[in-house]
């Protein structure tokens, strides 16, 4: 019975995405509706025939916008593949060519013509001036530009690609395109970007100008002058880089290896960076070491020394990064420390090594490359950290604000920004690539999960005491700085009126209860709904987007998948603000034309979280025994049905997972969206910033407060759903006796 | 065997050429050709890495063949994925689906082949019946025993009458006891629906113990097929003769051959038997450990230079003037001294001829 679904001529798939390109041609508005993507008041405004409504079919009919008549094309022609067998090889010929024909066209014309007609010089030689112009792509561009890539997808599968199976092919078509559009275009389109000279040309002096400034590689610190953005970022880095994995270590090897009661405790700390909106620290650090700051003034009444700014530059940036970034490189030794397997040191102490020499000799050297993880962990972090610089840096430039400057600034110079960019992507995407290929060979740390009953050995005493020294040091300051945060947002005027008060939150968070409901009054609530809504939206396509990236990783092989894998992981490395500058060059002229919207923002969080969610995926689908899947295939269920009810049923926790932490991170992140926020759409962070930047720290930090417990309640919610399904699962997944 | 509503679609399968590489040299399945008959049980069984999961994967379409043709039945399958094939497979791990219960993992198949929900269930609930897990259909996974786990990746395979029915070592992750009664039962099952199956083992004792026919496989070819019999006592060569069975490799001679009667001479023990189509010369002999007979009139000499008890019967370590070989005798009440000097011979039907090298 299963031969007779297979000869069948009719495809669901293609029919669905033959229909969806005639409806998105002829019944949904081509361009952009400017009054936001979500609002319908279009269709009782003109529409069809208004030009800022009309669908393609329309403005044809009515004799506009005459390059977008060859779309009819291919869409005529792929009607031609319905009624066809799939095995026939018209049917993936037809496909193939009305996906790649309607896709390129529609591109073309896209980049082709703009808001000025003809985008390019070369096209107005060729064929004269336009007359005419177009914005953004809307709804209809979307639809039928989808329609042609999976139709394209389709015809590739029916050719025998990935054994013909239409989702996965499909999957990975899908995948592509948008990594490319919101990833590889933005980023491609800065790098142009720093070639333009005032006047619109391109020239490569420029660049070089631009690139060897001395504010950007001078040397002058060495001689008691300043040093350029790149070399201060660059030191900044690996001095973090250094600390935090000493640090991270210091508080794995007291987790794993020692005696200490409150490990649960310990473990807490690794929640922290997830809840911490990245500038937090650094007020708060302002409020102890800043001129008016407790300790400051405390040994300045004690000793009678001058209170100095001596924070504001990189001793500030330095322990504040210190501070925010332990807990990642934490986060990662903990894993490394553990996974070094126990039977190895029990070998060596069976060999005679003492414990210091087993701890030198075996498994030192076994965590070697988790240490270098961790340290291009905090490179990286520290890179393209850009709240605690903008915070505590004062006169001390650093790449990621220098470039905000150079665009929001009075210089407003998009090149330079472009070139800073550049400068900072080089050294995190050299510092991901090192980790990618340098390390990826060199994992020693083996988790079996088989028979490997043995126990770590404690640390030696000479090591033991240090480490607990300065884990309980800067323990103790992480937990001052916290209770800093809080203190903070219920004092009047820091340092000079100490009297408690609620102002700051009733400022911020006041509501009035009114005959027309509730009004919220508050100064910072916009921002607050804005951020939950937005970051609401994008969590969900975060996860859908990683986890079919995982799944297409972990469970499909294709030609590429190396390159799609590097593809996919590489926004992990590029820096906030990189991302927020080139999404300002890329994305505010047609074809895609979404600056000010609140989708910019929604997709900039899907592809900044993206590695997160693939992870998340990655890690728990690889759990899943791959026998699972082909059994499936076997009882010939085809892989998207695999997918729906074998798979993504059994990732229920990891989807949770991805689900709150992309959430999360959403309401934290600065760097990019302080690019990309606008009038409309405010987002705490920035809101926050600008209230910092009128030094008004009360309300700056009450509403930061007010963050971390939203978050810290988001996290606390998932720890219970997630334990309680954990529990469930393992005696799933136990092999019965 | 209980009524029951399962018929078999029973097909053969053929491989005409076959080949199977990973990546650009690694060869898994080198240029075979196998026939299956219909409603026949056959063993793929060899050592680890000789190809044969690789094959029976093939089969399922979970891999695609590099080069070559699959059949099933009359039907061309090379290109066809495994969803699209009339072919179902129990894996080594059993692969059922943790987060539903029994029934739905049997009910699994069927709902993407076209039955109506009550079709469905009654078909499921037939499977279950005919594994002996009637009424386990609300229980999930992990709360059956591994034999009843084992049962129901069989009823789940069963149950959508698949043209070919693949086993991938379906009884490792039993123990001994439960591996004797499952397999047959499986056997039994085979027989009563006349299925064709394909079962893949390295336990060459599962392998006898199953099959209709054999295919022992190594090093990504196919060395010797045949049935169980035709294995044991005529081994193509040293590799069939150890793997089937365990065998000492005898170096002989072969002094003349007539009507394809060979007499040989092993160190001056003189001895007739099938010549398999060698002539005189040099050659090898495979011997199975229990047909050699120590202290026979007529035999070579050699030295016990072992001796061990293992309670049903004895084994023993032979040194003779051309090697040592290994044997076993029944006789547990009155062992052979070590060091004591024996005359060894061969039983009847004892031994093989083998070409040598």
């Amino acid at each position: 019975m299963r031969n007779a679904t297979r000869e069948n001529a009719v495809h669901p798939a293609l029919i669905f995405w033959i229909a969806a390109g005639w409806v998105g041609f002829c019944l949904l508005p081509w361009y952009g509706v400017e009054d936001g993507f979500f609002t319908f008041e279009w269709l009782l405004d003109g529409y069809p025939f208004d030009e800022d409504y009309a669908p393609a079919a329309f403005l044809i009919g009515q004799g506009e916008k005459l390059w977008l008549a060859p779309l009819l094309l291919p869409l005529v022609a792929s009607l031609f593949a319905l009624g066809r067998v799939k095995s026939d090889p018209v049917y993936a010929r037809i496909l193939v060519m009305t996906g790649a024909v309607g896709f390129g066209w529609l591109m073309a014309q896209g980049f082709g013509i703009g808001i000025r007609g003809f985008s390019f010089e070369w096209l107005k030689a060729l064929f004269g001036d336009l007359g005419d112009r177009q914005f953004g792509m809307g709804y209809g561009a979307l639809v039928v530009a989808s329609s042609f890539l999976f139709l394209f997808t389709q015809g590739i599968a029916a050719r025998g690609a990935i054994n013909g199976d239409v989702f996965v092919v499909s999957a990975i078509g899908g995948v592509i395109v948008i990594v490319t559009t919101f990833v590889f275009f933005p980023i491609a389109k800065m790098l142009v970007a720093a070639f333009i000279t005032e006047e619109g040309g391109y020239s490569a002096s420029v660049f070089v100008s631009k690139f060897f400034d001395d504010r950007l590689w001078g040397i002058g610190c060495l001689s008691g002058g300043r040093c350029g953005a790149a070399w201060n970022s660059f030191f900044l880095a690996l001095i973090v880089g250094f600390v935090t994995t000493a640090l991270g270590l210091v508080f794995a090897l007291v987790v794993t290896r020692s005696g200490f009661r409150y490990k649960r405790l310990l473990r807490a700390l690794t929640v922290l960076p997830i809840i911490t909106p990245p500038f937090v620290i650094g007020l708060a650090l302002i409020l102890l070491f800043g001129l008016s700051g407790s300790v400051t003034q405390f040994f300045a009444e004690l000793f009678g020394i001058q209170p100095t700014r001596w924070l504001y530059g990189m001793p500030g940036v330095l322990i504040a990064q210190t501070l925010a970034f332990t807990p990642i490189a934490f986060l990662v030794l903990i894993g490394v420390v553990e996974g070094v397997s126990p039977s190895m040191e029990e070998a060596a102490q069976t060999l005679r090594a003492g414990r210091w020499e087993t701890f030198r000799t075996v498994s030192l050297p076994l965590m070697r490359p988790g240490l270098a993880n961790a340290f291009l962990l905090g490179f990286i972090e520290s890179m393209a950290d850009f709240g605690n610089p903008l915070v505590l840096g004062g006169n001390f430039d650093v790449l990621s604000t220098e470039i905000f400057f150079a665009i929001v600034g009075a210089q407003y110079d998009q090149g330079r920004a472009a070139v800073l960019a550049m400068v900072l992507l080089f050294f995190t995407l050299s510092a991901f690539y090192a980790q990618r290929m340098w390390l990826g060979k060199k994992n020693y740390t083996t988790v079996s999960g088989k028979g490997d009953a043995g126990v770590h050995p404690l640390m030696p005493r000479g090591l033991a005491i240090p480490v607990f020294i300065a884990a309980a040091v800067w323990g103790l300051f992480t937990i001052v700085v916290y209770c800093m945060i809080l203190y903070g947002s219920v004092v009047e005027l820091w340092g000079v009126n100490n009297t408690l008060t609620f102002k700051h939150y009733v400022t911020a968070f006041s509501v009035r209860i009114e005959e027309t409901g509730i009004r919220w009054n508050g100064a910072a609530w916009d921002s607050f709904w804005t951020t939950i809504k937005i970051s609401a939206a994008a969590a969900p396509l975060t996860a859908i987007v990683g986890l079919v990236t995982a799944y297409l990783l972990t469970r499909q092989t294709f030609a590429g998948k190396n390159a799609f894998e590097f593809g996919t992981m590489l926004s992990f490395a590029i820096p906030g603000t990189v991302i927020g500058v080139s999404y300002i060059l890329a994305f505010n002229v047609p074809p895609i034309e979404i600056t000010g919207t609140g989708i910019i923002l929604i997709v900039s969080f899907i592809f900044r979280n993206m590695p997160v969610g693939v992870r998340a995926g990655i890690a728990s689908m690889s759990q899943l025994d791959k026998s699972l899947d082909e059994s499936s295939l076997t009882l010939g269920a085809n892989s998207w049905q695999t997918f729906r009810a074998i798979i993504l049923p059994l990732l229920r926790p990891a989807i949770l997972a991805a689900l709150v932490y992309s959430f999360v991170r959403a309401m934290t992140a600065i760097s990019a969206v302080i690019f990309l926020v606008s009038a409309e759409y405010d987002m705490a962070t920035s809101y926050i910033i600008g209230r910092v930047e009128n030094n008004d720290y009360g309300l700056a930090i009450a509403y930061s407060t007010t963050l971390i417990v939203v978050m810290l309640s988001a996290v606390g919610i998932l720890q219970l759903l997630v334990g309680r399904t954990k529990i469930g699962r393992r005696t799933q997944f136990g092999v019965g006796e | 065997m209980v009524e029951t509503q399962i018929a078999s679609k029973a097909a053969p399968v053929r491989f005409e050429n076959v080949t199977k590489k990973f990546g650009r040299d690694v060869i898994a399945v080198d240029n075979i050709d196998l026939h299956v008959e219909a409603g026949k049980l056959v063993t793929l069984l060899g050592p680890s890495g000789c190809g044969k999961t690789t094959t029976l994967r093939m089969i399922a379409g979970l891999e695609m063949a590099t080069s070559g043709r699959i059949l099933i039945g009359a039907e061309d399958v090379t290109n066809l994925p495994a969803t699209d094939r009339d072919v179902s497979m129990v894996f080594q791990s059993y692969a059922l689906f943790p987060h539903m219960t029994v029934l739905e993992n049997v009910s699994y198949g069927l709902k993407f082949s076209g039955f109506n929900k009550s079709e469905t269930r009654d078909r499921a609930i037939a499977g279950l019946d005919l594994v002996g897990l009637k009424g386990f259909g609300e229980r999930l996974p992990s709360e059956l025993s591994g034999g009843q786990q084992q049962r129901v990746a069989v009823a789940r395979a069963l149950v959508l009458e698949p043209q070919v029915l693949l086993f991938d070592e379906p009884l490792s992750n039993l123990d001994a006891k439960l591996r004797r009664q499952v397999r047959e039962d499986i056997r039994a099952i085979q027989q009563d629906l006349g299925l064709t199956v394909v079962y893949v083992t390295h336990d060459q004792e599962e392998a006898l113990a199953v099959s209709d026919e054999i295919v022992v496989m190594r090093n990504a070819s196919i060395a010797q097929i045949g049935t169980p019999r035709e294995l044991y006592d005529a081994p193509v060569d040293q590799f069939v003769a150890d793997f089937i069975g365990e065998a000492n490799i005898l170096p002989c001679t072969i002094e003349h051959v007539e009507n394809d009667l060979a007499r040989i001479n092993v160190d001056g023990y003189r001895y007739e038997l099938p010549a398999r189509g060698l002539s005189s010369g040099a050659a090898k002999l495979a011997v199975r450990p229990s047909r050699l007979v120590i202290g026979e009139k007529d035999g070579f000499q050699a030295r016990i230079s072992k001796a061990t008890y293992v309670g049903v019967r004895m084994e023993y370590t032979l040194e003779a003037a051309f090697g040592s070989m290994f044997a076993v005798q029944d006789d547990v009440d009155a062992p052979l001294e070590v060091g004591s000097d024996v005359t060894v011979g061969f039983s009847t039907k004892g031994p093989v001829l083998l070409p040598e090298a």
